[in-house]
């Protein structure tokens, strides 16, 4: 592991006001702190909570679908259901999971004395909280896309308009550390994998970030005055939905590839044959970036010869290539543990789960993007944000499992992780195979009811809903085995070897 | 809980290297990515605009700009030169501070502060000219929108402007990161507003 001690040198007053002052000083000392490790792990900590919520929902969503012909849940809520899970696993819990461990730990992989704007960084946290509240508080007061109240509908683009915001500025704290604060005499190639990756989705999300706020200012104020020229609250989401699918998710799952590589690097004591392999790898999925700017999805059109040779292009720059950059990703990670005798790490198995789930909703993107398939409006576009989604939380809970000491001081137990791991690979496989399926076989989405095709149709959606819920039990275990471990679990007590600087560098 | 009880101590004090700049840089780029979002928005509503006949019956034009909507040009030409001079004022800023000469530095700055007081006051002039209601239509909706986005952008300038001049008072003229920044931020500023003048007044 490429890390050092900042702590010592940012919170010891923080620490000392903690002790002084009782519990006021303690929270005081969390909540106002400067320290990047507590920043990162408040949000890490309110991204998994939000995790909770969303996949709460998603069990709920799967299990009103198994009878398509009664309703547990009016349809007004089960659309604002639908929409909740979709914002909330994208600015609640992916785009806060991954920033929140890159703010924890990036400055210590490049040797910073402390994140560049620590304080700006905690303001950003704290507007993309209070965001989401809204964003939540919304979507209970019928607001949200398509919502019925007014007020509610307007109080949702606020909240999104923070949280938007927040990210921004965290994911630009982030960049500025990399870029400016790194170790006396390391090049931005030698920097350490996953703060290359957080390096990448923090230019990523404050490039494309924007976009969707220059939209929500137009949404805003149109819904507020004439509501007519961007469709009132039926339109948000036609103006915001790119920002809510692939390629724009993509580029929150960039950092899985760099936590695999880390710990993988790690395992092969820092031997990657093709380090600068890794690097391109990341920076090809990036390329994704540009097409959300242009506020689209694209699509291989299949209609005509002319069509194809119209459409390709950009179908394989979106959705193609991203997979690329994966693959490279995955392919040198395995050839760094073919060729060393690597010794299995715990965080390796949620590490290289997850990687594997979001390559499986890319591929399925892919195929959903070629119009021959018919697979526009079915679920299976929601499978393919289940399996990134899910993906991207099972590869956070490998890197708290992997980063987790230089964090506590103390290791979570390995067998325990590696089984969550595994039964979290089970709970995601549940929740969205079933639904790859019925989306061939035309299940509609964001409908709960009044459907019909051949086959089983509660089976693919209990089978979700079983998914839905193990996984919802995954995070849990993890949370509770997580506070265990970091609280009286074993000492670490081989911080000096693994968190050595010479792994930031070029073997 | 033992925080890091067992992790390394701090690694070697390493030299920040303009901050303040890159995250400048970077905050540019996403003022640039919002209000560039808003005006591919406002083409394409353009673009997608019904056609009319024009009143000499000539030719056939996208019905977008109300007939009696008149941009008032001179306010908005004004705009555009008087950010053009905001830059050079803010060039003079860095160039002074580097020559530690106080006076200088605090003089270019006040003058920053004042070019953007008049770009305030321009965009005011020219909604008090157009006199045209939020209400009244998507050109209407949108001209606002993008407008008071810019007046956004330009009251937050205003900020830095008046953060760089207070450190410039305090005598902290050694802070070449903060000036250089401030600079970089009404340049990008001056690039963005070209496009939207470009855009909105002169392209309509």
């Amino acid at each position: 592991m490429t890390a050092v001690d900042t702590n010592s040198v940012m919170v010891g007053s923080s620490t000392s006001t903690s002790t002084d002052s009782g519990i006021i000083g303690y929270l005081n000392a969390w909540l106002m702190t400067s320290d990047h490790k507590r920043i990162g792990q408040l949000m890490v900590i309110f991204a998994v909570i939000w995790t909770v919520i969303i996949a709460v929902v998603g069990t709920l969503l799967a299990v009103e679908r198994i009878d398509a012909t009664s309703a547990l849940v009016d349809s007004t809520s089960m659309l604002q259901l639908f929409s909740l899970f979709r914002v909330g696993l994208i600015f609640g819990v992916m785009a806060p999971l991954m920033l929140g461990v890159a703010v924890a730990i990036v400055p210590m992989q490049i040797g910073a004395q402390a994140l560049a704007f620590s304080r700006g960084a905690l303001f950003g946290v704290y507007i993309w909280l209070f965001g989401m509240v809204i964003v939540g508080a919304s979507y209970i007061g019928n607001g949200g896309p398509g919502g019925g109240d007014t007020q509610m509908v307007d109080l949702f683009m606020l909240g999104m308009g923070l949280v938007i915001a927040g990210l921004i500025i965290v994911g630009a704290c982030i960049a500025t550390t990399v870029l400016t604060a790194r170790r006396p005499g390391m090049t931005l190639a030698q920097t350490p994998i996953f703060a290359w990756s957080a390096l990448v989705t923090s230019v990523s999300l404050v490039l494309t970030l924007p976009v969707m706020a220059g939209a929500l200012v137009y949404l805003a104020i149109d819904h507020s005055y004439e509501r007519v020229a961007f469709g009132g609250n039926e339109g948000i989401a036609d103006w915001i939905g790119w920002a809510l699918t692939a390629p724009q998710i993509f580029l929150l799952a960039i950092p899985t590839m760099g936590i695999l590589a880390q710990v993988v690097d790690t395992m092969s004591r820092g031997r990657q044959p093709i380090r600068g392999g890794l690097l391109i790898g990341i920076g090809i999925m990036s390329a994704a970036l540009i097409g959300p700017v242009t506020q689209s999805s694209y699509s291989l059109q299949t209609e005509s010869l002319a069509e194809v040779a119209k459409s390709l292009a950009p179908f394989l720059l979106f959705n193609v290539l991203p997979i690329l950059g994966a693959l490279i990703v995955l392919a040198l990670c395995l050839l760094a543990i073919k060729k060393e005798k690597v010794e299995l790490d715990a965080a390796f198995v949620p590490a290289f789960v997850g990687v594997g789930m979001v390559l499986t909703g890319m591929v399925g993107n892919a195929a959903q993007r070629i119009n021959n398939f018919e697979l526009a409006n079915t679920v299976f576009e929601e499978a393919v944000l289940v399996y990134i989604g899910y993906g991207v939380v099972l590869s956070a809970l490998g890197a708290l499992a992997y980063f987790g000491p230089k964090l506590w001081g103390r290791t979570m137990p390995a067998s325990q992780v590696i089984g969550l791991g595994l039964l979290g690979l089970l709970g995601v496989v549940l929740a969205a195979l079933p639904y790859y399926i019925a989306g061939f076989a035309g299940q509609p989405a964001s409908s709960a009811s009044g459907f019909d095709y051949s086959g089983p149709t509660w089976l693919w959606n209990l089978v979700s809903a079983v998914g839905h819920a193990i996984f919802t039990l995954v995070v849990i275990a993890f949370i509770g085995l997580a506070v265990k471990s970091f609280r009286s679990g074993t000492i670490e007590n081989d911080a000096v070897i693994n968190s050595s600087l010479e792994t930031a560098t070029v073997n | 809980m033992n925080i890091s009880a067992n992790a390394l101590n701090a690694g070697p004090q390493a030299s920040a290297r303009r901050q303040v700049l890159v995250l400048t840089g970077l905050l540019s780029a996403a003022s640039a990515m919002l209000v560039g979002s808003m005006l591919a928005i406002w083409l394409q509503f353009r673009a997608n605009a019904p056609l009319r006949t024009s009143s000499d019956g000539s030719k056939m034009l996208r019905d977008w700009l109300p007939t009696n909507t008149k941009i008032p040009e001179v306010a908005t030409n004004t705009m555009m030169i008087t950010i053009v001079i905001t830059c050079i004022m803010a060039q003079w800023a860095i160039y002074s501070a580097r020559r530690s000469d106080f006076k200088h530095t605090s003089l270019a700055l006040s003058v920053v502060l004042l070019t953007e007081v008049a770009l305030i006051n321009a965009q005011l002039a020219v909604y008090l000219q157009m006199n045209i209601g939020i209400r009244d239509g998507s050109y209407m909706l949108m001209f606002y929108s993008v407008t008071a986005t810019m007046l956004a952008l330009i009251v937050f300038g205003m900020g830095f402007t008046l953060l760089t001049l207070f450190r410039s008072f305090a005598g902290r003229l050694g802070d070449r990161d903060l000036m250089s920044a401030h600079g970089l931020y009404w340049y990008s500023l001056a690039v963005i507003f070209a496009a939207m003048w470009f855009v909105v007044y002169v392209q309509k």
